[in-house]
């Protein structure tokens, strides 16, 4: 492994708070604090993997509503999170006007996205667009989950991305469920990454339990991407180890047995395991890290329910641009 | 002040924003070498290149979703739909995105994007080369809509839509592209969006029209004007957000309201201008609100005399100023 020990520590790290954040908010839910829940679990790896290797903060995402560890890793804090997830004013991606985990991080260049699924793909592809024509060096980091790329928003991104041959890297997160769909209701190839080669990009499936094996690939569609080599496609292989949301439940399509089976790749595992086989995480590290995590989750609970709601006029801004101003003194 | 058709005023419109703003650039469907199907762009991707006026893969929600990702990034697109009836496959990207942006994000994020589209019936193109698609996003908040008449307008509320810092759809009557001429101030000017304009002062009744219909509405006004009836005429330009102020305040003046539009008539734009009036002028009100407006038939027929049919016309419209006059 060519990382740095201190970097697969911390791409750990990402993956463990996203995953003690995504508990808690299940927690919180059946506790009836939030509304809902689109959870992340299961996904850490393919996110984690993706997220360190653009350069975060200064390369652009646009995500996805699963990508918590995504959000997370560029800088959105806990608190924000549950803010988000309470409809608090404080929510950083509309001010408690989305539904939650429908992510924006302006000071991240994460942009906003809307429910209506691969609607994100072709902007991603304009923002692709937009640093070619203006010689930046920047790339752009967007997933969906393998049922969105069943919408031609999906193929007119990716085709689009590839005739104009911009720096985007389209990452499909392969959870092998679109609620109760399976792949096969979906596509009738193989793997996502096969549809790569009938829009003339290069795409490639990973093992998206696999943190290492994510972030590698990504690291070379990323550096193609930056060197002004074009998009690339990569499916990263995973299981949604819930069900859909807090409104679904999963056991009227698929087998307990079927979940059990795969907690034994749960992505967090895997990585804990490879740390531990590469001598850099002791169990005693670990337990000190997960203590530390919990303890951060919790601060950033307590802060979110103390914060305040909107008040009810803040709807009716910003609808334009020019009243951006108006809703910020509205909040002064 | 030199004369020019209203594809040329549009053109120039853009040729003077591409020079005055490295931002801007076009992208659609055939716009580079053959210069648009309607010769808009002709001449631009000479001048400017292929990175500046970019033909793209024939496929409108890309050329939209394209066009807001990179005017997230902080560009300036102009965004060419070949037809107006082409533009439902991006209709999910201008709602849904373009148009809720800046609220979903709460301000962090905004789409400073011209959707361009040559619109209208008359022309012989049959259901879909002739729709006028404006009702469907005058429902929409966070969207502009803007329809020029003529040169002047044409051309300074392109620069003002290039300009904007929201979605705007500007809707070109392409009957109009050639047929109609005009004026245009020489040197720097744009025409706000917002304001509706009274082109002809009157004060026998009000007649509100835009686009091709606003042209045709003028002459109808002359020739009633010749039977001693003074037609007040209103340019709506931009019908989305509504100037409820002018057109209040000639219903004040005249008390008689009718409107013209050749999109089909129920739900169409002029519902929303009879609402307007119903609400908030009633007393002012000596006659009912009329609405002349193409039939409720789904698209424009191919064959003259069913085309003919369809679309209102100066003819038309003069019947329509008698009766409301004599009410
Ligand atoms: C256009 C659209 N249709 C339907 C839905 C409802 N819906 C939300 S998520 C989802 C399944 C998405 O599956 P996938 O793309 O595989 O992502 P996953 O949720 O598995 O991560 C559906 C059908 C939607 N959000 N958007
Ligand atoms: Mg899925």
């Amino acid at each position: 492994m060519d990382l740095a020990q201190d970097v697969q520590l911390e791409m750990f790290r990402a993956m463990l708070l996203s995953r003690r954040l995504d508990e808690r908010a299940w927690v919180l839910h059946r506790q009836g604090k939030i509304a809902f829940h689109i959870s992340g679990i299961g996904h850490e790896a393919a996110q984690v993997g993706a997220v360190f290797a653009i350069r975060r903060g200064y390369d652009w995402v646009s995500p996805y509503y699963r990508d918590l560890a995504i959000l997370l890793a560029v800088g959105m804090t806990p608190a924000e999170f549950v803010m988000g997830m309470m409809g608090k004013r404080g929510d950083p991606t509309s001010g408690g006007r989305q539904m939650p985990s429908h992510w924006s991080l302006k000071r991240a260049n994460v942009i906003s996205h809307s429910a209506p699924v691969a609607t994100q793909s072709p902007h991603a592809t304009g923002i692709g667009l937009a640093i070619k024509l203006r010689g930046d060096d920047r790339v752009v980091l967007t997933t969906v989950g393998e049922g969105a790329t069943s919408q031609g928003e999906w193929y007119e991104a990716v085709n689009f991305a590839a005739v104009l041959q911009v720096p985007v890297v389209f990452v499909v997160q392969n959870n092998m469920y679109a609620i109760s769909e399976t792949p096969d209701m979906q596509m009738a190839i193989k793997s996502v990454a096969e549809k790569a080669c009938g829009l003339g990009v290069p795409g490639i499936s990973v093992d998206g339990t696999d943190v290492f094996a994510v972030y590698r690939a990504c690291q070379e569609a990323v550096d193609r991407a930056r060197q002004g080599g074009g998009p690339s496609l990569i499916e990263a292989r995973t299981y949604r180890m819930t069900p859909h949301s807090s409104d679904d439940d999963d056991r009227t399509y698929r087998s307990r047995e079927e979940v059990e089976e795969h907690k034994k790749s749960d992505p967090v595992l895997v990585a804990k395991r490879q740390l531990e086989e590469r001598a850099i995480l002791t169990e005693k590290a670990y337990a000190e890290m997960d203590a530390q995590i919990k303890a951060e989750v919790e601060e950033a609970v307590r802060q979110a329910e103390q914060a305040p709601y909107p008040e009810a006029e803040e709807a009716l801004h910003p609808v334009y641009a020019e009243e951006i101003r108006l809703a910020e003194a509205s909040h002064a | 002040m030199p004369e020019m058709t209203l594809i040329e005023a549009i053109r120039q419109g853009m040729d003077e924003e591409l020079e005055r703003d490295k931002d801007v650039f076009i992208i659609g469907e055939d716009v580079g070498k053959r210069g648009g199907v309607f010769r808009a762009t002709m001449g631009l991707f000479e001048k400017y290149g292929p990175q500046r006026v970019i033909d793209s893969p024939l496929a409108e929600l890309g050329i939209v979703g394209t066009g807001i990702g990179a005017a997230l990034y902080g560009m300036r697109p102009i965004c060419e739909i070949q037809f107006a009836d082409f533009i439902y496959p991006a209709f999910n990207q201008i709602v849904n995105e373009a148009a809720k942006m800046c609220y979903r994000s709460n301000g962090d994020w905004t789409v400073p994007m011209t959707i361009r589209a040559p619109y209208g019936g008359g022309i012989g193109g049959g259901l879909y080369h002739s729709q006028s698609v404006e009702a469907s996003f005058t429902h929409i908040p966070g969207l502009k809509v803007v329809v020029p008449s003529n040169p002047r307008d044409a051309k300074g509320l392109l620069k003002s839509a290039v300009r904007d810092p929201n979605p705007v759809l500007y809707f070109e009557p392409k009957k109009g592209y050639r047929l109609i001429k005009g004026e245009v101030p020489e040197g720097e000017y744009t025409v706000p969006i917002g304001p509706a304009q009274v082109s002809r002062p009157g004060k026998d009744l009000s007649v509100f029209a835009y686009g091709m219909m606003h042209y045709y509405t003028l002459q109808a006004a002359e020739k009633v004007a010749a039977e001693g009836i003074d037609a007040e005429v209103v340019d709506l330009r931009t019908l989305y957000p509504v100037d409820r102020e002018t057109i209040l305040a000639s219903v004040r003046k005249t008390g008689k309201a009718l409107i013209v539009h050749e999109d089909n008539l129920t739900g169409g734009y002029g519902a929303e201008v009879a609402a307007t009036i119903a609400e908030w002028g009633f007393q002012d009100l000596d006659a009912p609100v009329r609405r002349l407006a193409a039939p409720d038939v789904p698209g424009v027929p191919f064959s003259h005399p069913m085309q003919d049919w369809f679309m209102p016309n100066p003819d038309k419209i003069a019947a329509a100023i008698r009766d409301l006059a004599s009410f």
